[in-house]
């Protein structure tokens, strides 16, 4: 009798506690996302698989991608004969061992001066809609035409990229291959563009640890990890995913992060030259995340030397508030938060195989 | 008071009273509408209700405007009073892009 008399007593007590041990755990793994979505942080949930990227960047009509087309881009980004001086080439500023960047604060071009800005790493530009910091160029074949024209890039000059074409059109084994990729297409400036542009859409990075979680395997990511993915898109947080928003970590947008370098004479005042309006003064394009545990130094001016540094940065909500952008503002992060913002960040980095350099034609 | 009171009302009824002839939405980094054909005279009003600030502009001859940068739920007008076509543009997000063809 008194076992069945306290029967629902146990039963609802039972029920309490188990709906205890529920309520803070969903309370605590569900967080209204900076676009406003409610994400729960658990492996493989559903509302996760909007940071999950399409298999292949996507490629012009005309200019699908094909592996004829890749390994002949391949093998032109690696090529000095490209440049005006026959001295340097794309890989100068973007080395595969150096997350498709270079390793330096700011690039240094042939002949040692140093360039303005860093060299953006090409991880995954395919997947983005704008090419370079300062998004002057709306598609890849536009940047890789560009590039061969620049002073800067390439040492060319504007009769140079002739010279270069003329190089590689003397050259039977780029001759025979073009005409394998692009049949019935001339090669020129063009093309080129366009075999460089197909190669640099191979780079991804789609698999790191942080994917794998998103596709459902928890061993993953560790528990600082996962406590870094909250912080990162937890608006009340770093509020970070605000602008290295899903599926590539940026949103294509332009920001100025209220670095030093804005405060000096003369500013580097970045988009703003592509479109004169004033929040655009010192601002720069949101970087890809995915691999940036490969391409210290950070940040457009190279001013930051390690992820730490940059998430020191944000904590401070911007150095020179001049023109800053509106997603920032100072972070509330203890030292346990920051360190597994960094964790998290080095998360994003998908193992990868030796990269085997291209053998160019004779 | 009851005048400056009698004002401030009158103010407002203004401010309400210049209604937007036309709303545009920015919602998941998009406009939408995408085009819009108005008249010369009429007034338009960009309303963000996404989570991110937004900076409505156009460099556009005919109409040449930057509202700044507004959070969710704000708004701001613009009266289009020349015609021609205004591509408008987020400064922060360019693949944010409308236009607005002003008729005659």
């Amino acid at each position: 009798m008194t076992c069945r008399r306290n029967a629902p007593r146990f039963l609802a007590a039972t029920l309490a506690t188990s709906l205890a041990a529920l309520a803070p755990a969903f309370a605590s793994d569900a967080i209204v996302d900076a676009q406003g979505d409610t994400v729960v942080v658990a492996p493989g949930h559903a509302s996760l698989q909007k940071w999950l990227l399409p298999e292949t960047a996507p490629s012009p009509a005309d200019n699908v991608t094909t592996p004829e087309r890749v390994a002949l881009g391949k093998k032109l980004f690696f090529d000095p004969r490209l440049s005006g001086t026959g001295r340097s080439s794309c890989a100068t500023c973007h080395l595969p061992e150096r997350g498709w960047s270079d390793g330096y604060p700011k690039s240094i071009r042939f002949m040692g001066e140093v360039m303005t800005r860093a060299s953006p790493t090409l991880v995954n530009t395919g997947y983005n809609t704008i090419q370079q910091w300062d998004g002057r160029s709306p598609t890849l074949e536009h940047q890789a035409a560009n590039g061969m024209s620049a002073t800067g890039s390439m040492n060319g000059g504007s009769e140079k990229p002739v010279t270069g074409v003329a190089n590689i059109g003397r050259i039977k084994g780029y001759v025979d291959a073009f005409e394998r990729a692009y049949p019935g297409e001339p090669l020129n400036v063009a093309t080129l563009a366009k075999a460089i542009s197909a190669f640099e859409r191979s780079i991804v990075s789609r698999n790191s640890p942080f994917d794998r979680w998103v596709r459902g395997d928890a061993t993953a990511l560790t528990a600082e990890q996962v406590r870094g993915f909250r912080v990162f898109i937890d608006p009340a947080g770093g509020n970070c995913s605000v602008c290295h928003a899903p599926p590539n970590f940026t949103d294509n947008g332009f920001h100025n992060l209220g670095l030093m370098s804005f405060g000096e004479d003369n500013p580097d005042v970045g988009r703003f030259k592509q479109r004169p309006v004033a929040l655009l003064k010192g601002a720069f394009k949101t970087p890809t995340l995915r691999d940036v545990a490969l391409s210290a130094p950070y940040f457009h001016d190279g001013s930051a030397r390690n992820l730490r540094e940059v998430v020191d940065h944000y904590v401070t909500g911007g150095q020179v508030r001049s023109n800053l952008s509106p997603n920032m503002r100072p972070l509330a992060l203890g030292p346990e938060d920051r360190a597994a913002l960094v964790a998290f960040m080095e998360a994003l980095t998908t193992p990868t195989e030796v990269f085997v350099y291209p053998v160019l034609p004779p | 008071m009851r005048p400056l009171l009698a004002l401030l009302t009158l103010a407002v009824v203004s401010a309400s009273a210049q209604a937007a002839d036309f709303v545009v939405d920015q919602k998941g980094n998009q406009f939408a509408p995408r085009k819009l054909s108005v008249k010369v005279g009429d007034t338009v009003e960009f309303r963000n209700t996404d989570t991110t600030p937004h900076n409505v502009f156009s460099l556009s001859a005919p109409k040449t405007f930057d509202l700044g940068a507004f959070t969710k739920g704000q708004s701001k007008k613009v009266t289009f009073d020349k015609p021609g076509v205004v591509e408008v543009e987020c400064a922060i997000h360019p693949e944010m892009k409308m236009s607005v063809e002003v008729k005659d």
